[in-house]
């Protein structure tokens, strides 16, 4: 793994108006990295991902990235009136000026890899939710961007629609792909991750390894964040 | 009902008929332009002009197009502007049908979930473009029965236009039973060519419907 920091989040503060949604966060992601932010419900994870595509305005701080960021959201979010192939065209095509036979050519190869080259001419209404999902992953990797930003992609999906899903990030993982991941799945966020960020209140709390974070978290909110998915665990098993 | 004279008055009714569907077309596609320049307007919420754009579709869609159509007509002259009535036909029929198409697209595009422009955004896509390639297609489909709607209701209202003594079909009717008394098959008349001239419109209008929401929604009948 290369050590070029990719991503550089430097002591960022975001408010909407008096309400303080994250205060003074930094960390960075070097080339190749796979981070995973964790926390509670409304600690500010999809408010930090928005500030790092530039969704949102910041109000105090710096984000800095080498190149550009490719984001999938929680909401099945394709175009619907656009076909899957239009879907995955349109950027690469209006945006970025590419060939058209090209363009055509990489969707095609990317649908394939992740199952869903019969789809290509079809709607996304005619989709499930996780064969959506799924497009939406190719729409941001077709860019090319130096980062992914995932927020809780599995989220909205029916239980046996998540692993199809996770299965296509923990490939992207394998081919190096930078990437910065909100999710809800303990047992994949500890599969995947290079480092866990445990974010609560709008802060860092923990910024560490896998092992250490689930193992044997530092702080009492991390473990009383952890407790909450043991009753998870113990009904897998 | 006399057919001969049913026979005798219909070339005098397809040349009305011919000019009223002109009069009513252009107006038509001035209306749109005006509908999706308004709709744009609003909803980038343009500073100055959105607070114009909301004065002109408050005054247009609260008078009648008789009274908009003496302004234009016999209004403009009086401050030195010379217009024939054709165009003050399809000019005045254009303002009317662009303050409901401005109303009708606007909805059209806040009924778009904000996600849309955050992925074409996320996508590097620019402002028009996701504008123009995601937002506006949606809006429209999403718009389509109110957009048909107001093409009808713009066309019907072209049987005004004989009161700025343009010889549209309502002029023609009215000419005819002013002249020869023949009432019925006037009338009779003047309602086939409103049709001829309005049943296209609902056949086409519900099958452009079917089309762009079926990509879009689906029908439930071909399902997945
Ligand atoms: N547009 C907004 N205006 C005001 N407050 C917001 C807005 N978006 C999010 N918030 C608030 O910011 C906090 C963090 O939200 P969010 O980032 O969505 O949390 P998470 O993704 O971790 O569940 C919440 O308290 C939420 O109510
Ligand atoms: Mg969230």
């Amino acid at each position: 793994m290369e050590e070029k920091e990719i991503l550089k989040v430097d002591h960022l503060t975001k408010k909407y108006e008096d309400l303080t949604v994250l205060e003074d966060i930094s960390f960075s992601l070097k080339k190749g990295e796979v981070v995973v932010v964790v926390g509670p419900s409304g600690c500010g994870k999809s408010t930090l991902l928005r500030c790092i595509n530039g969704l949102e305005e910041i109000q105090d701080g710096k984000v800095s990235i080498e190149g550009k960021t490719g984001m999938v959201f929680q909401s099945y979010d394709l175009f619907p009136h656009l076909s899957v192939l239009q879907n995955l065209m349109l950027a690469p095509l209006k945006v970025q000026k590419r060939k058209k036979e090209e363009v055509q050519k990489e969707a095609e190869q990317l649908l394939e890899r992740v199952g869903l080259l019969a789809k290509a001419k079809q709607y996304p209404r005619q989709l499930s939710g996780g064969q959506k999902q799924r497009v939406a992953i190719v729409r941001a990797l077709i860019m090319h961007p130096e980062v992914l930003l995932f927020d809780e992609v599995t989220a909205a999906l029916d239980p046996e629609m998540v692993r199809e899903v996770l299965d296509v990030i923990m490939d992207l993982a394998k081919q190096d792909k930078t990437m910065l991941i909100v999710t809800h799945e303990m047992a994949f966020a500890r599969a995947v991750a290079d480092r866990v960020i445990f974010l609560d209140g709008g802060s860092v709390i923990e910024d560490t390894d896998p092992e250490n974070f689930f193992g044997s978290p530092r702080t009492e909110r991390a473990k009383r964040f952890l407790r909450t998915f043991e009753f998870e665990s113990v009904n897998a098993s | 009902m006399n057919t001969e004279v049913v026979n005798s008055y219909i070339p005098i009714y397809v040349k009305a008929f011919l000019l009223t569907l002109k009069i009513g077309w252009v107006g038509v596609v001035l209306a749109f332009i005006l509908g999706i320049a308004g709709a744009f307007v609003l909803y980038f919420k343009l500073p100055v002009l959105s607070a114009l754009t909301r004065a002109y579709v408050e005054l247009f869609r609260n008078t009648p197009l008789l009274v908009q159509l003496f302004f234009i007509y016999y209004g403009l002259p009086v401050l030195g502007f010379k217009i024939n009535a054709e165009v003050c036909g399809a000019v005045g029929l254009g303002l009317l049908g662009g303050s409901y198409m401005t109303e009708s697209i606007r909805s059209g595009l806040d009924a778009v979930p904000k996600i849309q422009t955050e992925s074409a955004v996320s996508l590097g896509m620019s402002r028009s473009q996701t504008f123009l390639s995601v937002i506006l297609p949606q809006a429209f489909s999403i718009s389509i029965p109110a957009l048909v709607a107001n093409v009808i209701f713009l066309l019907k209202e072209t049987s005004v236009f004989s009161a700025i003594s343009l010889m549209d079909l309502m002029f023609t009717a009215k000419d005819l039973i002013g002249l020869y008394y023949n009432t019925t098959e006037s009338l009779f008349l003047l309602v086939v060519f409103y049709i001829i001239m309005l049943l296209p419109v609902s056949f086409a209008g519900s099958m452009i419907e079917k089309k762009m929401r079926f990509k879009m929604f689906g029908d439930g009948k071909h399902g997945i």
